[in-house]
């Protein structure tokens, strides 16, 4: 219940935030609390620590973005055609990396991610080094214009929302409970009876199709696909966000997203800009030696300690 | 002349072959150090690639300020490196004992991070240039191809690293402890063997391996704060093949690589940079484990 | 609309009622944001370099044009086409940018067209090189001040077809740029009855050039034509030397070299070397007195693309000064009218299709005993007049020509 007053008031304010802030920097900063709420459903919840996902985000901003542009698809079916294709992708590099775990499941999905990403350099259709620009926004429903950047907001916030539903009804379902129990102890869950492998398998795809949706939605926005976003830099950012906001909570790879992405612009237009990525990787450190529960993690320990 | 192989120049096949095995040596020495490390701390260490720029960048330190050129930089390099990341280790990664081995990786990244960052906007991204050492400029002509020296040396260097690694794990008494702490290291310290002061200087050695391949490297290419970051991961996947089992394993397996890598650049050359990772799906499909990995 | 945009406007809306000389001045302040390559392969050749020759066009209007402030703005776009849209998008939604300047590489002038397009801004592209700019890729703001790859390859490529110089094997960094200027330079020297034996794509940037210069090797081609620039050009200059290509008969041409490269490699690995080259510090007095003024801030000799990027910024402002107005399509017509007179260009004419037309120089490296210090690396070869350089305007595939 108290939760539900919570995401109410944080959905109030994202509607009206739009008129105070930057729309375009509201957009990326939502389309970031996307990818790392869909990584969450895999280290969070599935314990998997996947190195790789930046090939499902960046992925999808390709196709969608080829489809908008070449195919021009409606704007809607693009993004969705995205998210898709990273499922399909995660299905193959899950059935890969499932093979084994820990360590070894980070470093595979590293690798088969590293794969993508110079399949996407040397591809014509993501121009590679260019990058794929002069993506139309398109119309929203065939009339909302969306290169209105508050149109383009509402539409983000739109799916964002909805993605974001998805995702908490999935941890809280039955599939989600179980998955927990394959991360707190696999073992017991196989002898229980349950198909471990395809539980991870179907939250990975789960997880890559909901970056894939936060990808392709980032192209649209910003009209572009690049090869910034499937470099493996990007897949270590989302482990970041995640694990700063707080592994295994509902909101709290959102608000690490939010305090990255805000961290990211603040530095980048003052005089600490090129130092961007020692303050990433300061964070990092301080988050593993003393932070383990993230910022939401640490905040439900303080409220179940102090009530 | 030799003939065409298959449609292919002799010195084209052998001249990336040739490549293919210096680059195969790098590999070698890189995820023999990992392998090191992982021995003993059970985890990855994703800094390896800055460790290796480090080592890099102590050449033109080192010849600069302390003028004592390539040759005593081969010595000094990897030691100053290897304190640096001993001292990492008995700060940093000794506080993770005992939590998931996971987030000594992600330790080791935003380490990677920092690192490199520090020295992009110290240096900028495009880095400096190192002479390759007057005693081996040139090279021979090999009737297939033009040997420079100093690719040779660095073959010889590599080997000779990665033969005296395994005789110290394998033939004396330090590589007896080191192993068994790989075992069992509750028992070992039982024995009365200081195993966190042993960690310590696993740990100091893998990053030295690392940085001697920096070493070797500096005269080859720009000296560039990035320069390990993208190379890291293929040694990742040359790890994942080989298993992270045994010395010998890391060696054979960073060397064919290279090799592989080098074939696939005259007969396929756009799948030059995919290689090694489609092998790594290959025999993740075959032997999980990996070709030398003991268990499954 | 947002709030603090409607805010803004109405504040300046105050200020020009306040100040009728800035009365056609939007918001009372004339803005350039420089985008530029700061820490990357190409920070030499443009960087911090390129931001102190902007304020070095803004100094000499003292600051101030058509009696409002002039500001910079400047950001480090690491060569990647996506930070430099999205800085180039903020600037323009948020901080009434009117121009954006510098913008090396071709990858971030493409994307940085789009945005000035859709935000109807003025353009000055000084660092980037491929010639597409000004023709299928072209804006109708998009501005292409310094060179372009058809003026390299007229430049060096027929010089060298013209020596004997005629079967080429190209090293190519695989993106826009290298391909136009293989593409521009391919068509020279078949113009001049040479041929083109074939192409090695490398990864931008690349660090080890040791397998690509071995397939040129293979290739037997007389000239090994380097289609990329700065650290690459480098890098694979050092290479050709250590695999003994230049030993056996081969010769390197570098297709886009520039001062701080010849700086970099020493007179003694780069004498002979020829390249084409939009300005030189030591052409005259003019140049050598700018240049010194630059020297003094910076501690190296201008490059083209910074002597350029001063030059278009100084022509924009005049053509604002003129006109009295930052109405991007009336400072355009002001600047296509005005010729480009200063230390870079003479009688400079910008064309309908965005090209700045002007002289171009094929120049050879030194010899170590014919320079007499640092920075005194170029002869003068020839002069490419700019009709020969860039072509005639019907060659153009620019739509709004």
């Amino acid at each position: 219940m108290n939760s539900k007053i919570g995401y109410l008031i944080a959905f109030a304010i994202l509607l009206v935030l739009p008129f105070v802030v930057y729309p375009v920097f509201l957009m990326k900063l939502l389309c970031f609390a996307l990818f790392a709420s869909a990584f969450n459903l895999i280290l969070g919840f599935g314990g998997l620590l996947s190195f790789g996902h930046a090939a499902f985000f960046g992925g999808a901003g390709y196709i969608t973005g080829h489809a908008l542009k070449v195919w021009g698809l409606p704007t809607e079916l693009g993004i969705l055609f995205g998210a898709l294709t990273a499922g399909l992708l995660g299905l193959l590099i899950g059935m890969l990396a499932i093979r084994r775990q820990g360590i070894y499941f980070a470093m595979i999905t590293l690798a088969m991610a590293q794969m993508v990403y110079f399949i996407f350099v040397s591809s014509d259709f993501t121009g590679g080094e260019n990058g794929l620009q002069g993506v139309p926004r398109g119309y929203a429903l065939g009339f909302i214009d969306l290169q209105n950047d508050l149109s383009m907001y509402y539409f983000v916030l739109a799916i964002f929302v909805a993605a974001f539903f998805i995702i908490s009804r999935t941890v809280n379902s039955p599939f989600g409970q179980v998955l927990s129990a394959i991360r707190d102890n696999e073992d017991r869950a196989t002898s229980l009876g349950y198909d471990v492998d395809r539980y991870k398998l179907l939250a990975f795809v789960l997880s890559a199709t909901f970056a894939g949706l936060a990808g392709g939605t980032k192209t649209v926005v910003f009209q572009l696909a690049s090869l910034t976003d499937s470099h493996w830099h990007m897949s270590g950012e989302v482990v970041l966000m995640t694990l700063l906001g707080g592994l295994g909570t509902i909101a709290g790879p959102s608000v690490g997203a939010a305090i990255i992405i805000t961290l990211q612009n603040y530095l980048a237009s003052g005089p600490l800009g090129a130092w961007v990525p020692v303050v990433l990787g300061v964070i990092f450190v301080v988050c593993v030696l003393a932070f383990r529960r993230g910022v939401v993690g640490e905040l439900h320990a303080f409220i179940k300690k102090s009530f | 002349m030799l003939t065409d192989l298959l449609g292919i120049p002799p010195q084209v096949l052998f001249g990336q072959l040739m490549l293919g095995l210096i680059n195969g040596a790098f590999y070698a020495v890189l995820s023999l150090g990992l392998a090191v490390i992982f021995g003993l701390l059970n985890i990855v260490n994703f800094a390896h690639g800055a460790f290796y720029m480090l080592g890099a960048f102590a050449t033109v330190a080192v010849t600069q300020y302390l003028g004592i050129g390539y040759w005593g930089a081969l010595i000094v390099a990897p030691l100053v490196v290897g304190a640096f990341g001993a001292a990492i280790e008995y700060f940093l990664l000794r506080r993770l004992t005992g939590v998931d081995h996971l987030y000594g990786l992600l330790l080791t990244f935003g380490l990677a991070l920092v690192i490199e960052g520090s020295f992009v906007k110290m240096f900028g991204a495009s880095g400096l240039p190192y002479p390759v050492p007057a005693q081996l400029t040139g090279g021979v002509n090999l009737g297939f191809m033009f040997l420079p020296w100093y690719r040779g040396w660095v073959v010889v260097a590599s080997l000779a690293v990665c033969i005296a690694t395994w005789f110290l794990f394998e033939r004396t008494k330090i590589g007896a402890y080191l192993r068994a702490g790989t075992e069992n290291p509750k028992l070992l310290q039982a024995f009365g063997v200081n195993v966190p002061l042993l960690t310590t200087l696993a740990y100091g050695y893998g990053v030295a391996l690392a940085a001697f391949a920096g070493v070797l490297v500096a005269p080859i290419t720009q000296v560039s704060p990035l320069m390990g970051s993208n190379l890291i991961i293929v040694v990742f996947a040359v790890v994942v093949i080989g298993g992270m089992g045994s010395i010998m394993g890391a060696v054979v397996t960073g060397l064919a690589m290279g090799v592989i890598e080098g074939l696939t650049r005259v007969f396929w050359p756009e799948a030059s940079a995919t290689v090694i990772f489609m092998v790594m799906a290959i025999v993740l499909v075959l032997r999980p484990a990996g070709l030398f990995g003991k268990t499954a | 609309m947002n709030i603090l945009k409607k805010l803004s406007l109405s504040v300046s809306a105050l200020a020009m009622v306040a100040s009728a000389a800035s009365a056609e001045i939007s918001d009372g302040v004339v803005k350039i944001g420089v985008l530029t390559d700061m820490s990357g392969t190409y920070s030499d050749l443009s960087g911090e370099g390129a931001v102190v020759a902007t304020q070095m066009a803004i100094d000499e209007f003292g600051g101030t044009v058509a009696g409002a402030p002039i500001e910079i703005v400047s950001a480090d776009h690491q060569n990647k086409a996506d930070i430099a849209a999205n800085k180039a998008r903020e600037w323009g939604d948020t901080q009434q940018v009117d121009a954006f300047a510098e913008l090396v590489t071709t990858s971030v002038a493409l994307a940085v067209f789009e945005v000035a397009k859709q935000q109807n801004k003025i353009a000055l592209v000084s660092g980037a090189a491929s010639s597409p700019l000004t023709s299928d890729a072209c804006i109708p703001t998009g501005l292409h001040w310094t060179y372009n790859t058809r003026a390299l390859a007229v430049g060096t490529g027929s010089a060298i077809v013209k020596e004997g110089g005629d079967s080429w094997y190209f090293l190519t960094a695989d993106y826009a740029f290298g391909e136009a200027l293989q593409g521009d330079v391919t068509k020279v020297v078949e113009a001049e009855g040479g041929t083109v034996l074939g192409a090695a794509k490398h990864p931008f940037p690349a660090s080890d050039f040791s397998s690509f210069v071995l397939q040129a090797q293979a290739s037997g081609a007389k000239v090994v034509g380097l289609a990329n620039a700065g650290a690459d050009t480098i890098n694979a200059i050092k290479a050709a030397n250590e695999f003994g290509l230049v030993a056996a008969g081969q010769k390197v041409a570098g297709l886009l070299v520039f001062l701080t490269d010849v700086h970099a490699l020493g007179l003694d690995t780069a004498q002979g070397l020829q390249m084409t080259v939009s300005f030189y510090w030591d052409l005259n007095d003019e140049t050598r007195a700018w240049s010194q003024k630059f020297f003094e801030k910076t501690g190296k000799m201008p490059t083209g693309v910074q002597a350029g990027t001063y030059s278009s910024v100084l022509h924009y402002l005049r053509a604002i000064e003129a006109t009295g107005s930052d109405d991007t399509d009336t400072v355009l017509a002001k600047m296509r009218e005005m010729p480009v007179n200063d230390a870079f260009a003479t009688n400079g004419v910008l064309r309908t299709d965005g090209r700045m037309v002007h002289d171009m120089f094929l120049a050879e490296v030194k010899s170590p005993a014919e320079s007499s210090g640092p920075w005194d690396y170029l002869k003068i070869v020839r002069t490419i007049p700019g009709e020969e350089a860039y072509g005639p305007l019907s060659e153009s595939n620019c739509p709004t020509k």
